[in-house]
């Protein structure tokens, strides 16, 4: 068996059997209805989450992606109601700007040599108070190609429900992991990850693939800001607040290594899944309150630092540097 | 470290920004610089920015110790909230102030280690380890709240919040204590060396002999005491505790103060005064968009500005392109 696939499989059973032990107590759990809502629900999260782990398999952190989500959906909205142009036209232009946004913090990511952490917390404020400059309230979104998404679905067997923003989210999905695992760009995301300083040595444009990992990190932030759009059908400057984390949480729980060069893109699925089952548990129980989510999710990711802490200790033939300098 | 003279160090770009802020403010309002005093205590427009910058003053204080050791502790913000919490809860439960408060800080203690032997001991990215109590930590100050705010009437409790001591405002006189006895502890004995030493290269300070997984642990145990402390003044402030909004986003603030302060975030250069000035100018700033009737949004962005703007003098490329033009003037 192949060692490197040790953390993917040991996340992937984990959520099996916590969602055995969940249809045991509740077998209503088991229906395509419930996993519909899974996906549906987490279709926001996911896409953003697959952007996340591309950040973080070239050793970098994107704080600013549930900021790009809130500020997308009231572009959307501003674009949309107060414009009246036509929501394609608007999705369009709001992808735009997220991605141009991206690129900017790349370029200052690498030209002005900061941690990405410091530069994607200003540009979380940023966005944050541009969308709040934009329209403090909550603006409620109306047309008909609105409400024609968000009524469309594709029938599974057993009633479940199949929406558009579910099947965006697995083709994001399914564009990521080839994007990681079969271009030269996916190759050079995990070889920056490695070592920045042995990748520019071998000839990894480490300059324009930086630009394009944050480019590309916040047009999916933007794509999952339209999807919450027309999830909630309407544009508010304080939805998706921490997003970034619950992205970053199941990109680790996903079997992502933190320290970079290491990771999956179908893990961070398993790792949106994972959260999505103790967000359902947690409604099917009825006596656990909302709390408890923060609380398992957070132990969840310790649990996971420490297995991968665990795993890799064992498996380097040296002491594994996690301290990245 | 060599000692500065006064002049110079009044002379640093970070009190040309806070005075540059303060007149701003004063020009948008004339009377900002009015202090009266009534019924003992002091009040005016300056006095208030020195109160509301309190918390995230002391915040910076734990966090500039973090940061010197090329750390980060994002969970300030959950402490604060565990931290009031449990203050509040208890002391509604019937326990007397100094217990409560003595158990607040105890948690703020606790959680502080956690963070420390998660970095040391299973050596994992400081930005990381913290993660984990800032996303388990609300859930955790909302179970022990119940979901609920739970309020109080306890008269130490909201002396520490709102009360006054010489004419000051008790968040001053704590904060000011606080920075004054970290600085004279971390500069007048070797501690602040010791730390710098961890921050620039661990494994040779371990080498030269400092036990640098102890001092790692007990920057963060500290940190986590500071949150607690700040959790507690502004629990007392609103006279209850919020598990969701106490201390909301007040982790980044605390960075931003620290970074504004000329703390290296690469480690190894760290000043504690100056984050407390960081704290004060972010504060004066806030007060300047709120007394000059934007809405308090716009903060986020004028903070945006201010971290790009520090960014871009920091860089290297900037100090390399400065060099490249005062060399050529010289040719000339």
């Amino acid at each position: 068996m192949n060692r490197a696939l040790r953390p993917l499989l040991a996340t992937t059973a984990i959520f099996v059997l916590a969602y055995l032990a969940a249809i045991i107590q509740f077998p209503a759990m088991l229906s395509t209805r419930v996993l519909g809502n899974f996906l549906t629900d987490n279709a926001f999260l996911g896409i953003a989450a697959v952007g996340m782990t591309f950040v973080i398999i070239s050793g970098g952190i994107d704080l600013s992606v549930g900021a790009v989500i809130g500020f997308t959906t009231v572009l959307n909205a501003v674009l949309i109601m107060w414009l009246g142009l036509h929501p394609l036209f608007a999705f369009a232009i709001s992808l735009t700007v997220a991605a141009a946004f991206g690129a900017v913090m790349g370029a200052a990511i690498h030209y002005l040599k900061v941690p990405s952490f410091i530069v994607t917390l200003a540009g979380m404020f940023l966005a944050r108070g541009g969308a709040s400059v934009l329209s403090p309230d909550s603006i409620g979104i109306k047309h008909e190609v609105y409400t024609t998404i968000s009524k469309s679905y594709v029938l599974l067997p057993g009633g479940g429900r199949l929406t558009v923003i579910a099947m965006i989210m697995l083709v994001v999905f399914v564009l990521g992991m080839i994007l990681a695992h079969r271009t030269r760009f996916g190759s050079y995301v995990y070889a920056l990850g490695g070592s920045e300083v042995s990748a520019g040595l071998m000839g990894v444009p480490v300059a324009r693939t930086t630009i394009l990992i944050y480019t590309l990190s916040a047009f999916l932030a933007g794509l999952a800001g339209i999807v919450f759009s027309l999830y909630t059908s309407a544009g508010y400057s304080l939805s998706a607040l921490g997003v970034e984390l619950d992205a970053i949480a199941a990109v680790v729980i996903g079997g992502t290594l933190l320290t970079g060069g290491y990771g999956f893109i179908a893990g961070t699925f398993i790792g949106v899944m994972l959260q999505g089952l103790v967000q359902t548990y947690i409604v099917f129980d009825g006596s656990l309150s909302s709390w408890w989510t923060k609380i398992v999710i957070g132990g969840l990711l310790f649990l996971f630092i420490l297995l991968q802490r665990l795993v890799f200790s064992a498996a380097a033939p040296r002491r594994k540097v996690f301290w990245k300098s | 470290m060599k000692r500065k003279n006064w002049r110079g160090a009044l002379l640093r770009p970070q009190f040309a920004a806070l005075a540059a802020v303060l007149l701003i403010n004063w020009l948008l309002f004339p009377g900002f610089f009015d202090i009266t005093l009534q019924d003992g205590r002091l009040f005016g427009s300056l006095i208030d920015v020195l109160n509301r910058g309190a918390p995230v003053a002391i915040l910076a204080i734990g966090m500039t110790a973090v940061i010197a050791t090329k750390g980060v502790d994002l969970s300030v913000g959950a402490v604060m909230a565990i931290a009031g919490a449990v203050a509040a809860v208890l002391v509604t439960g019937g326990a007397s102030a100094i217990v409560a408060v003595g158990a607040a800080l105890l948690v703020g203690l606790l959680c502080g280690l956690w963070n420390g032997i998660l970095v040391t001991y299973l050596e994992i990215q400081p930005i990381i380890a913290t993660l984990v109590l800032m996303v388990a930590g609300r859930g955790l100050a909302q179970l022990v709240t119940e979901g609920s705010i739970v309020t109080f009437s306890d008269p130490v409790l909201i002396f520490i919040g709102t009360g006054s001591l010489f004419g000051m405002p008790m968040p001053i006189v704590i904060a000011a204590v606080l920075t004054l006895l970290a600085t004279l502890i971390v500069r007048k004995t070797a501690l602040g060396l010791l730390i710098e030493a961890v921050g620039v290269n661990r494994s040779a300070a371990r080498f030269a002999g400092i036990s640098s997984g102890l001092l790692l642990v007990l920057v963060y145990t500290f940190a986590g005491f500071c949150a607690a402390t700040s959790g507690l003044i502004v629990a007392g402030d609103i006279r209850g505790a919020d598990a969701n909004n106490a201390g909301l986003w007040l982790e980044l603030d605390a960075i931003l103060a620290v970074v504004i302060g000329g703390t290296s975030l690469l480690g190894g250069r760290f000043s504690i005064p100056m984050s407390v000035v960081g704290a004060l100018i972010i504060q004066a700033m806030n007060t300047g968009i709120l007394i000059s009737g934007f809405s308090p949004e716009f903060n986020l962005v004028v903070k945006s500005g201010v971290i790009i703007l520090i960014l871009i003098m920091q860089a290297p490329i900037t100090s390399q392109w400065l060099r490249a033009r005062t060399s050529e003037r010289k040719a000339q």
